[in-house]
């Protein structure tokens, strides 16, 4: 059902190559801005418990996952 | 006679201010509303009632002693479950979120809690802001109060649904392609998208960044313009927001539309609009036009191929910051997976619902290797094309207007096999996304079977004073006088 889904969506969307625009720039945001920085100073940011109070799994204060590498 | 939970925003503002009711009184109407509606509504997800009351008790102190932090100060709100909320659960109806309690608030929460709101709780939507009816929703769907066989709209719809049914005085939403202008329209409330950036994003949980803009849903426009004034400006934390500090954009609201510009969108009146939806529109027109407006028509040649560039470029964005859902750091972890790859797919696989998985699908398909000219791409150039088109009505006109939906609300279940009739709801509200600029949804009647219709007016790039002023103006002259039946049996 997905791949149909899908297939008719994507058709639909391929409209957008009807548009010749081999001169028009394309936007990424509408209302560009640029260069906006704060001073280089340090700020108050989430504590360490915070940052992990919503992890499935921490140990030693650190984020814990199912091992990474492949058993032999 | 009306509860308080049934008055504006600006109405209670006015008597909390002289101490004929306080904020106790207007927040337990609210939740006794919610008592009596809210199991055959299903607007809200979270409930907040006992920090809610403690909330109402410091507002009532603030004001009896002369304190008040603002116009808002005691005055109830939800947000939708999309916004961050400090130790309150944030699912954005999401089973991968399900039980995320953000240690943060976003920036737009921040700003109505220093402004004494009160939060009721956090109200249902489509999951991650993706749909148009509020059934992508992991835990359920939203009621319409006018009709509780047809959807709410979305992806805002426990949002709009709550202020419609009065188990809130206003609430915030969010719109990415429509997602407060739509169920606003669907729910005969008044919905406003402001300005790309108006708002700080910080907090909202990303769906497609450069199109996400949270948005209002009220009672009336005087109630969009008094929580825009709080709501806007700049946010350190968000680098696209706006210098709007301070602005206060109730001022001049009653100014009236004599002389002003009002442009209809030629195509927004064509097929797949439903006849009482254009009837309802050309005569709100006629009404403009009585009250002095100066109309003509005017084209979008390129809002045509918005729709698909919207369902490009949105999905694009989502299949990227959907990425972060990977169950190691916070949200659903998948159990008994071989290693963290496994883990990582199965977590997804269990905890995004078939809308987001198609979107993430279509997103990252478009921005692969060797479609990406050809989908993404070419998408960014239609919305190049489509903030030209605006730029070239709003040399002739101030304000434009269209329909906000092509149709009424329809019912639960009619569409939800069909995404392309789903993604078609949306057809008049993604080119102000995709342009960055303003628009409002007001009621402007109701179709034969007593459903609400939605006018939308669209303004330039900060232009939500001429926005606000038309749109308060309508509203005067084509009030809405009829209440969802639901309200009549209480």
């Amino acid at each position: 059902m997905l791949r149909a889904q899908l297939g008719l969506i994507l058709e639909h969307a391929a409209k957008v190559g009807e548009v010749a625009a081999q001169d028009v720039p394309p936007t990424a945001y509408a209302i560009p801005r640029r260069n906006v920085l704060r001073d280089d100073e340090p700020e108050p940011s989430i504590s360490h418990a915070d940052a992990l109070s919503n992890a499935p799994e921490a140990e030693d204060g650190r984020f814990k996952v199912p091992r990474i590498t492949e058993m032999e | 006679m009306a509860d308080l939970c049934d008055l504006t925003g600006s109405e209670l503002s006015v008597k909390l201010a002289s101490g004929e009711i306080t904020s106790r009184e207007v927040t337990e109407s609210c939740l006794s509303r919610i008592g009596a509606v809210e199991d055959r509504i299903g607007a809200f997800l979270t409930l907040t009632e006992d920090s809610a009351r403690e909330q109402a008790a410091s507002s009532a102190e603030r004001l009896a002693a002369g304190a008040a932090r603002s116009p808002l100060d005691g005055i109830p709100i939800a947000l939708k479950d999309v916004l961050t909320t400090r130790g309150v659960r944030t699912t954005c109806a999401s089973r991968i979120l399900e039980s995320y309690v953000p240690p943060y608030d976003s920036t737009a929460w921040a700003r109505l809690r220093d402004a004494g709101s009160v939060l009721l709780g956090k109200t249902n939507m489509d999951e991650f802001a993706m749909g148009s009816s509020n059934e992508n929703s992991a835990f359920g769907p939203v009621r319409n109060p006018w009709n509780l066989d047809a959807v709410p709209g979305g992806s805002s719809g426990g949002s709009a649904a709550a202020v419609a049914a009065g188990e809130t005085v206003w609430a915030l939403g969010t719109d990415t392609g429509g997602s407060v202008r739509q169920p606003a329209s669907l729910c005969g409330v008044v919905g406003l998208k402001p300005t790309y950036g108006l708002i700080s994003r910080f907090g909202l949980i990303a769906f497609a960044s450069s199109l996400d803009t949270v948005g209002t849903l009220t009672r009336s426009v005087p109630d969009a313009a008094l929580l825009l004034s709080v709501l806007a400006g700049e946010d350190p934390r968000d680098a696209t927001s706006h210098s709007a500090q301070g602005q206060d954009f109730n001022e001049g609201l009653d100014g009236g539309v004599d002389g002003l510009r009002v442009g209809v969108v030629r195509e927004a009146l064509g097929e797949g609009v439903h006849p009482n939806v254009r009837d309802a529109v050309r005569s709100g027109v006629d009404r403009l036009s009585d009250l002095g407006a100066r109309v003509g028509e005017v084209s979008l040649l390129h809002a045509e191929y918005a729709l698909s560039a919207y369902y490009l470029i949105a999905p694009s964005e989502a299949s990227s910051n959907l990425a972060r859902y990977d169950g190691v750091r916070y949200g659903y972890r998948a159990p008994e997976a071989k290693d963290s790859i496994d883990m990582m797919g199965r977590t997804r696989g269990a905890g995004f619902g078939p809308e987001v998985k198609r979107r993430i699908m279509l997103g990252t398909y478009a921005l692969s290797a060797g479609y990406y000219d050809a989908y993404y791409g070419q998408a960014q150039k239609v919305r190049t094309l489509m903030i030209r088109d605006y730029a070239a009505a709003f040399v002739d006109f101030d304000v434009l207007v269209s329909p906000t939906s092509p149709t009424t609300a329809f019912r639960i279940g009619e569409k939800t096999d069909d995404p392309m009739a789903m993604y078609l709801n949306d057809v008049f509200t993604i080119p102000a996304n995709l342009a960055g600029v303003p628009a409002i949804s007001v009621p402007c009647g109701l179709d034969g079977g007593g459903l609400p219709i939605g006018l939308q007016f669209t303004a330039k790039v900060l232009g939500e004073r001429t926005l606000l002023r038309a749109a308060a103006a309508f509203e005067s002259a084509v009030a809405l006088s009829e209440r969802p039946p639901l309200l009549a049996s209480l």
